[in-house]
């Protein structure tokens, strides 16, 4: 079976003629885990027998002469904090390492009414927190192009699956470009739906007026498909909204004529590389090419992104790990025997370096007498930031972007130095601060062979619109351009 | 240099965090380059302008209230089904009331 070229309609249709079984295909798509995970360890855990059971219902619905639902057999790879019931949750944390599922997130069980197969949990940065999956407290990812490169992250393992053919399409999870930035490095797909698009019930909370969860695959058309089944209101999730949802595949093949797209004037100066930056104007050509209009845009408190971004997402973080006390789930270590000294043992044996630098951080902006100048002081320039793309969206119907300003750097690279690790996310985190969508594509590799990812953001709600140029862009060859 | 010694114990508290003198030291360190660099949102004058704390709830009519009733929630052995520590239907902690 030819795993590299499998998308979702033709997963469905290959069941449906009889060529081939969800089970055929499930335990395909097992054999090349046992074949490349060794190496690239994008999964942190994966229960075979639970993958064939969801299969084998498939392939029983297909027997029985039933219509076949639309991800029918569709084999995923799911970020580890998404909750399945009956599967651990990590979150790549020591904290969790055996807490099992007791209910299913929304967005699983809607994927499996629509006939999905959950392969397994995907390794991520501990708690989401980082761009490279090296927090994760099991192991790293390799990214698949190259051992020594990494995966990016916090979604590194489900895009490192996906990038591996270990998996059909992920789920993956954004905060500030947690989706995206793997997805690019990667070379694969990745979309950040408009905040409050998915529901979040029984994803662990990390920043939560940034969270969203978005689908990763090989194509644009199983991203659209994934997207249509996980988005809409949730009455488990208070934040999610009662807009409607397109039908985003079908809408699919417009012509993206006379489609205006900015450039962030801003961005020139955010230190893209060479590799990148040739790849990325021929992705820009491309655009042109299909009669679009390029126009340059202002994005005047860009340099204030990050600042912004961190000081918020700490804060929230801070207050979301609370919970984690040792009571009612996760680890325990019970100390001296009191109950504060339970809690601090506890919390310190459980969470990495980088979870507890961010909580410390997240603690002190809140903390009293510095609230107002770093909490408040963030949250005013968020709207200052908001209102940028509120005006550049007047001018444009989407903006474009690197993905990331350098190609996958090597492991290791980072990892001693939070901040750099922090500056390379300048062209994703405004997306979440401002709530928009976005998604990342492949837009050819460097002359080492390693991907480059070129990024598109529509306004709120308008999916359609980003996915259908990622459609054109994709069919006139763009993901190699 | 905002973040000394005994800001990172005070902070730690707060928190609930063990933190080694190691730690304590990485920490003075890194936490003190970040909040530096977060320094620079100090050149905006943002008096007058509105925190953003979320983004996109404008509008009431996207809200849909759910009807106020009573749910099947989780069974008590599935709640404590990853207790670390149960008794007795119970999430067992150290003591909390002192015997002084």
């Amino acid at each position: 079976m030819d795993l590299e070229s499998l998308t979702a309609r033709e997963i469905k249709g290959l069941i449906e003629r009889g060529q081939a079984s969800a089970v055929e295909i499930c335990r395909a798509f097992q054999d090349r885990i046992r074949e490349r995970d060794p190496e690239v360890r994008a999964f942190l855990h994966h229960d075979n027998d639970f993958a064939l059971d969801q299969a084998q219902r498939i392939d029983r619905m297909k027997r029985a002469g039933e219509p076949l639902p639309e991800l029918a057999g569709l084999p995923m790879a799911i970020k580890d904090n998404l909750l399945i019931r009956g599967l651990r949750c990590t979150c790549g944390s020591r904290n969790l390492e055996n807490f099992v599922a007791p209910y299913n997130a929304t967005v699983i069980d809607r994927l499996a009414s629509a006939g999905a197969v959950f392969l397994g949990k995907a390794n991520l940065d501990e708690y989401a927190m980082g761009s490279s999956t090296e927090n994760s407290a099991f192991h790293p990812t390799r990214n698949p192009h190259s051992r020594d490169h990494v995966p990016g992250g916090s979604s590194g393992g489900s895009a490192a699956a996906v990038g591996a053919h270990m998996a059909a399409a992920a789920l993956g999870t954004d905060t500030g470009g947690s989706i995206r930035q793997p997805a690019s490095f990667c070379g694969v797909v990745g979309m950040k739906p408009t905040y409050s698009r998915v529901s979040r019930y029984g994803l662990v909370a990390f920043g939560s007026s940034l969270d969203q969860i978005g689908p990763l695959a090989h194509g644009v058309e199983d991203v659209a498909r994934i997207l249509e089944v996980i988005s809409g209101k949730d009455p488990l999730d208070a934040t999610s909204l009662a807009v409607e949802v397109p039908h985003y595949a079908a809408g699919l093949g417009q012509s993206i004529e006379g489609l205006k797209i900015g450039m962030p004037r801003e961005y020139r100066q955010s230190g893209i590389s060479e590799p990148v930056r040739t790849r990325i104007e021929a992705g820009l050509k491309l655009f042109q090419d299909l009669g679009c209009h390029l126009v340059e845009v202002d994005l005047p408190h860009t340099d204030y992104a990050i600042a912004t971004y961190y000081v918020i997402a700490m804060a929230e973080a801070s207050s979301n790990l609370a919970r984690y006390d040792g009571v009612r789930y996760g680890l325990r270590i019970p100390g001296q025997g009191d109950l504060s000294g339970m809690y601090r043992e506890t919390r310190d044996a459980g969470f990495g370096a980088e979870v507890k630098r961010r909580i410390m951080l997240g603690t002190f902006v809140l903390s009293s007498g510095y609230y107002d100048a770093y909490y408040l002081k963030a949250q005013q320039v968020r709207t200052l930031i908001k209102r940028d793309f509120e005006a550049a969206f007047q001018e444009v119907d989407l903006l474009i972007s690197p993905t990331s300003p350098t190609p996958p750097f090597r492991l290791g690279e980072k990892t001693n130095d939070p901040l750099a690790m922090y500056l390379s996310d300048i062209f994703t985190i405004t997306a979440n601060l401002v709530g928009i969508p976005g998604i990342s594509l492949p837009c050819g590799r460097t002359p080492e062979g390693m991907p480059v990812g070129i990024q598109l953001l529509g306004k709120h709600f308008e999916e359609q619109v980003v996915l259908n140029a990622a459609h054109a862009f994709e069919q006139a060859g763009g993901f190699d351009p | 240099m905002k973040i000394d010694g005994a800001r990172v114990d005070y902070i730690a508290n707060l928190a609930q965090l063990a933190v080694t003198e190691e730690e304590k030291r990485e920490l003075i360190g890194q936490m003190n380059s970040i909040l530096d660099y977060v320094e620079q949102l100090n050149r905006l004058d943002t008096n007058g302008i509105e925190p953003t704390a979320q983004v996109v709830h404008t509008s009431e009519q996207n809200y849909n209230w759910r009807a106020d009733r009573s749910r099947p929630g989780f069974s008590q052995e599935e709640s404590l089904g990853n207790g670390p520590a149960t008794g007795s239907g119970h999430f067992k902690v150290p003591k909390v009331i002192s015997e002084k």
